[in-house]
């Protein structure tokens, strides 16, 4: 520490008297001051440094106080002296500090740094189902053509899954549906093998024209193997109006397809046979990215409502017609996303829908 | 349908090099799907043999072989294989003389299996190549010993390629035929269609016979008392005679290699013969041994318990349904299904009958079924049998059995015809084109509709159809307009999209579905689907209403009425605070519907609860060692209500809509099936990670996730502690949601919590039913719960039978009364910008008092300035009295429109404590 200089006790000599606050006094004090300022490592050590250079009891504060002493004549120049002098050092230690101030931080900001990529989360990895998204979707390119979501009953009347749409009692149709029956049999419920008897209730509940799809969960007594699952899921669609073709249908489904599958997927009708539609077609979808290459897919069936449907409904088939389809959503999973077993859909393996996330 | 392609070649042109993928692809085009290509799976060198000499050879393992020298070609020739005209051959057969001529298998050959041929070491001989069996030909059963030409009637010279000679390079295509198209069970019909899809002239068989009338009449007599549906058993029935069959005849090769491939084994000559007639016009034949008739036949219906054995041997006990052909000994055929044993034709029958009959579809197929046996013949008649081509099959019969048996055709006969003519259908002008939605010509609508055989007549501008005998299913002008579409191409259809009218998007719980769905899957779940059937003590355990536990200390009001309602449901005892004794709930025999033809005996009936599946899931996940398991599923449960009776008896016909009564019977038929939500979790919430600690799943777990359901939902889920069979006693919810009434505050004190809540809560898919005046008490207008469903940890016992670990912690919601619940469109207050006032209070009460409860009485002491208070600490131990509990609740309140002071925000803070100390004598903690 530089000890600072001790002004002389005034005497009686006549020689001009060295000045109370000496310039090299004061000089010698900056000079310490900005000494020990540089050297200052740490907002610490400068806090240290402000006290002895800059603080109450340091030379320079020393000096300033023999300021009442000073002659009238020399108080100008004497507090001019000191003034700059403090100025200087106030201005070296804020630059100091600043300078530590930066330093410090940065090495604070790099003693943070992270591994980013071991981040934790508090947040479980949750997911949808694929069938029920794909589900939604569909539903959704109806809906944006201002078709409604119809719904209905799983465990069902014949006569709806049945008798109203045209299966005669002893036509083989009914023989060749793998249907569920539950106890009592002769109460006539059977679990939906179609959702085709939401049509019929939609057609029996709403005002015409009718455009509703039904999206639901079927079943059929056919053992779980790699293709099929004794519980599925269709989605349906009925359209009732005046002079609705079978030109409307290709439309609907070329719409309803290339919505779902891309613009490039095409639709093919093939003649077949359904209890309740006349004239009946099978749907065949064509691909470039289905799994093993561009082909035609089976995909499910359609035709124009059978008059005998509309007749149920209480539909005068000579004034009203329609169409109707139906199409397999697993099926549609499988050569989508290609799923190749059904076990995968059906297991209920976590791993399987958080293949898909929020999204198909 | 098998079909031959040889015999589809019979019927029409195939051009040279047709394969079965080409008539595949013709087929389909019509309507015919393809299934599967068959062949016989024979190739290579393959030729008649003729048998020099041989000498048996006994070997040490006792068995005897022959080493045989086989002539495979003429002369100095080279054989089919490039070896010597002459082939030593060893074999085990012993049905072979020299001089006999064999199929002989050389080296490169190839038989079905496959089995390459080649030279081999065997029994101390080189064998090059192999004699064949019918059997390893692909040619029958036979495999008694090796396949002598001579059996089948064929002489050919040595070295001759016995593929061909044997009819073994035929192939077949298998095609799906549809219910309405029974002509397509048969090569006519299905030749008529590659005509219809290639254009090629097609050369109906049934043309080409001549019929000849039988001069002596063989008695039939049709005599059906009881027709089904009003319509006569047999309306054709002709029977022709062949005598002097030569029953030692051998079924032509040719004819056992088309037989083979449409799935049929030779049995017979006169037997194959019949089978051969009916693939190839469509009509099933059966032929007697006319030495064992006693007398005319009658066909009747059976009496009731009559007896009949049939040809397979099998004793059958009839129904008074079941049509019959008899004689004077009684039942000799099960009509259109199976002939009897006692006039079956035998190895010594040389006098034929031959039988070709019309039958009534639905009682044959009701009697096929009735007795479990689907026969190529039932088959063919529910679906509809050509009603003019039973005299010509039976024609074909006899012409076969006069040229490959020996037989005489017999002037012995019937003709019963009293098959009804196919009626005309109207097709008026444009009916096609306007439900096609293309322009046909006239001209294309009427060529199409002579393709396929109608008879066409133009009335009034209009055609009046009549359609062809073998298309009984073209009964009104949509089966025309769809003949028309199908022979002119379902590809000429253009793709025009309908306009529909403006819809109204999802409704409000479809969109609700979606968030539930979505915001569980957000929030850690995963989303799985698990099928319904489970077994009858799972329905038992879970398919259970929760119920509400009363504690200690609930507000005067409540506590007195809701006591008084649970009482009757469950003896209370304070679960979390009674130490001796655990309030448990045995379970009962839930109403469940059982499925009658289950895939799983152990599970056969339908779910009344998520849980089950779910739980089961979780299970199969742990085992694969998925050990942090959060799964949950949106789906219906089926939830009869006791004592009622659901489905109907009697259902309406089809084709009319039912009375406004019968349709109301069909709706009060179905069994209730609500849409409910579960969620299963095991092991973590959040799993141990760097400057993480795990989070077990348990009951707050599943209470989390009740809370996201009900954001999603939009409905305030309130919980009180609740009992269940499967669930923890003392870690289970019930879940509620508070209904507001229209009355005055005071009213909502008035109604009996728990007289609407578990008990009540009906199991409807309705949701007006929901808030239906059922529930709510008589004459109330004011607050009232519903019960939603519990939440919490399962039984240790009941995870256990999961072998799932002992904390499980599992929801479940009923969405569908949680949706009818929801608010159409919601209110909300205006948000205040003032300074808020910040304090905490810490308040010590019994352990036994509901956080929950202590939180609104504090609420409700302290009034309208009180914007929010939440629950941040539940201290118990030093400081604290035995058997109470300190609640510290974090409140902050906010003035409306100026700032509080702080005298403002303590007023009403004490006035919280006041009313907290009022009802639970909860005291201020220091």
């Amino acid at each position: 520490m530089s000890v600072p200089s001790v002004p002389p006790e005034p005497t009686t000599s006549v020689e001009p008297a060295e000045p109370l606050i000496s310039e090299a006094a004061v000089n010698a004090a900056v000079d310490a001051a900005l000494a020990a300022i540089a050297v200052a490592e740490t907002t610490a050590a400068l806090k240290l440094v402000r006290s002895e250079h800059a603080g109450e009891s340091s030379p320079l504060s020393k000096l300033n106080a023999l300021m009442r002493s000073v002659p009238g004549n020399q108080k100008a120049a004497a507090g001019k002296l000191i003034g700059q002098a403090r100025g200087a050092v106030t201005a070296a230690l804020t630059a100091r500090e600043d300078e530590i101030g930066s330093a410090e931080a940065a090495a604070r900001l790099l003693a943070e740094t992270v591994d980013v990529t071991a981040a934790a989360s508090a947040w479980a990895a949750g997911a949808r189902h694929p069938i029920s998204l794909l589900i939604e979707r569909a539903a959704d390119v109806f809906v944006a053509m201002g078709w409604e979501v119809a719904e209905g009953p799983e465990l069902e009347s014949e006569w709806f899954n049945f008798d109203g749409l045209n299966f005669d009692e002893d036509h083989p149709a009914r023989a060749m549906q793998d249907t569920f029956f539950v106890e009592p049999t002769d109460a006539h419920l059977v679990l939906r093998t179609q959702t085709s008897p939401v049509q019929l209730r939609a057609l029996l509940a709403r005002e015409l024209p009718v455009y509703v799809v039904a999206p639901g969960r079927v079943f059929r007594t056919d053992e779980l193997d790699a293709t099929h699952t004794p519980v599925f899921h269709q989605i349906e669609g009925i359209a009732i109006d005046k002079g609705l073709t079978m030109a409307n249908l290709r439309g609907t489904l070329d719409h309803f397809v290339k919505a779902l599958f891309g613009p490039e997927a095409q639709v093919r009708l093939r003649p077949n046979y359904f209890p309740f539609t006349e004239p009946s077609a099978e749907l065949d979808i064509w691909h470039p990215t289905f799994k093993d290459g561009a082909r035609w897919i089976e995909w499910g069936g359609c035709g124009m409502v059978h008059a005998n449907v509309l007749r149920a409904a209480g539909i005068d088939p000579e004034v009203y017609s329609g169409f109707a389809f139906g199409v397999g959503v697993e099926r549609a999973v499988m050569f989508r996303n290609d799923v190749k077993d059904m076990h995968d859909m059906v297991e209920g393996d976590i791993r399987f829908s958080q293949q898909y996330g929020m999204t198909v | 349908m098998r079909v031959p392609l040889s015999w589809l070649g019979e019927f029409v042109d195939l051009a040279p090099g047709t394969t079965p993928e080409d008539v595949h692809a013709a087929l389909v085009s019509v309507g015919l799907e393809e299934e599967d290509i068959h062949r016989f799976e024979v190739s290579g060198p393959i030729v008649v043999g003729e048998v020099l000499e041989f000498v048996s050879e006994e070997q040490t393992n006792g068995k005897t072989i022959n080493w045989c020298q086989v002539r495979v070609a003429p002369g100095d020739e080279l054989a089919a294989d490039g070896g010597p005209a002459i082939h030593g051959i060893v074999c085990g057969a012993h049905n072979f003389a020299v001089g006999d001529k064999v199929v002989v298998t050389l080296p490169g050959a190839s038989l079905p299996g496959p089995f390459p041929i080649a030279a081999r070491k065997t029994y101390g001989h080189v064998s090059d190549g192999m004699i064949a069996s019918a059997r390893e030909l692909g040619l029958g059963d036979e495999h008694d010993g090796i396949l002598l030409l001579s059996s089948l009637g064929i002489d050919a010279p040595v070295g001759t390629d016995a593929i061909a000679l044997l009819g073994l390079d035929d192939s077949a295509v298998e095609i799906n035929v549809t219910p309405d198209r029974g002509y397509a069970f048969s090569i006519r019909g299905v030749a008529r269609e590659y005509s219809h899809a290639t254009g090629v002239p097609f050369r109906d068989p049934a043309l080409a016979l001549t019929v000849v009338a039988p001069v002596t009449r063989f008695p039939v007599t049709i005599d059906d008392q009881a027709p089904i549906r009003d319509r006569t058993g047999a309306t054709v029935f002709v029977t022709r005679v062949v005598r002097g069959v030569d029953p030692t005849r051998p079924t032509p090769a040719w004819m056992i290699a088309r037989l083979g491939l449409v799935g049929i084994r030779s049995i017979s000559l006169v037997v194959d013969v019949t089978n051969y007639v009916m693939f190839e016009l469509g009509q099933p034949l059966h032929g007697y041994d006319l030495d064992k008739l006693t007398g005319g036949i009658i066909v009747r219906r059976a009496t009731h318990g009559e007896k009949f054995t049939t040809l397979d041997a099998v004793t059958r006990t009839l129904h008074v349904e079941d049509l019959l052909i008899t004689d004077e000994s009684g039942p000799i055929g099960l009509a259109g299904v199976m002939g009897g044993a006692s006039t079956e034709i035998s190895a010594t029958t040389v006098n034929v009958l031959v039988e070709a009959a019309n039958f009534d579809p639905v009682s044959i197929a009701r009697s096929a079924r009735r007795h479990k046996l689907p026969s190529e013949a039932s088959k063919r008649f529910e679906r509809g049998v050509d009603s003019r081509v039973a005299a010509v099959a039976a024609a074909r019969v006899v012409q076969l059995l006069v040229d490959l048996a020996g037989g005489v055709a017999d002037d012995l006969g019937s003709v019963y015809d009293e098959a009804v003519e196919p009626q005309p259908i109207l097709l008026p002008t444009g009916f096609v084109s306007g439900l096609i939605g293309l322009a046909y010509t006239g001209d294309e609508v009427r060529k199409a509709l002579v393709d396929i055989g109608a008879a066409l007549e133009e009335a009034d501008g209009d055609l009046q159809v009549t359609p062809p005998t073998w298309r009984p299913d073209l009964t009104d002008k949509w089966t025309l307009a769809e003949e028309v579409a199908r022979i002119l191409g379902y590809d000429r259809i253009p793709s025009v999209l309908p306009v529909a009218p403006p819809g109204r998007g999802l409704t409000r719980t479809q969109t609700l579905r979606r968030t539930v769905a979505q915001t569980l899957a957000s929030t850690g779940h995963t989303e799985v689907l698990t099928y319904p059937f489970v077994s009858e003590r799972a329905n038992n355990l879970f398919g259970v209403a929760v119920t509400g536990v009363v504690l200690a200390g609930e507000t005067d009001a409540d506590a007195s009425v809701a006591e008084e309602g649970a009482a009757s449901a469950v003896p209370v005892s304070g679960p979390v605070v009674g130490p001796v004794s655990v309030p448990v709930i045995v379970p009962v025999s839930v109403p469940q519907m059982k499925v009658a033809n289950p895939l799983d005996g152990e599970a056969p009936f339908l779910r009344t609860s998520m849980l089950p599946g779910l739980l089961h899931i979780a299970h199969r996940n742990r085992s694969r060692g998925l050990v942090d398991v959060a799964i949950y599923e949106q789906g219906l449960v089926f939830r009869p209500e006791a004592g009622v009776t659901y489905g109907t008896s009697v259902l309406p016909t089809g084709a009319a809509r039912p009375s406004v009564e019968a349709e109301a019977a069909l709706n009060a038929g179905i069994v209730p099936q609500p849409l409910l939500v579960g969620v299963v979790l095991v092991g973590n919430d959040v799993r141990h990670q760097p400057g993480l600690p795990a989070v077990a799943a348990g009951w707050q777990s599943a209470l989390a996730a009740v809370q996201q359901v009900a954001l999603a939902a939009g409905v305030r889920i309130d919980v009180r502690q609740g009992l269940h069979p499967a669930m923890h006693p003392g870690r289970t919810a019930e879940l509620f949601v508070t209904v507001p009434g229209a009355a005055t505050s005071d009213a909502a004190s008035t109604v009996p919590a728990s007289t609407v809540s578990a008990s009540t809560v009906p199991a409807s898919t309705v949701p007006a039913s929901v808030v239906s005046a059922s529930m709510v008490p008589a004459s109330t207008v004011s607050a009232f719960t519903v019960s939603v469903g519990f939440a919490g940890e399962l039984l240790p016992a009941v995870a256990d039978d999961y072998d799932l670990p002992a904390v499980v912690a599992v929801a479940e919601i009923n969405l569908a009364v949680v949706f009818a619940l929801a608010d159409g469109a919601r209110t909300v207050t205006p948000i205040r910008t003032m300074p808020a006032a910040t304090q905490d209070l810490s308040l010590v009460v019994a352990a036994s008092v509901p956080a929950a409860t202590l939180r609104a009485a504090i609420a409700e002491g302290a009034g309208d300035l009180l914007e929010s208070i939440e629950l941040v600490d539940d201290y118990r131990g030093a400081g604290v009295d035995p058997g109470h509990k300190s609640l510290t609740f974090a409140l902050r309140f906010r003035g409306e429109e100026r700032t509080l002071t702080a005298a403002e925000a303590s007023a009403a803070r004490l006035s919280g404590v006041a009313l907290a100390a009022a009802r639970f004598g909860a005291t201020l903690r220091e």
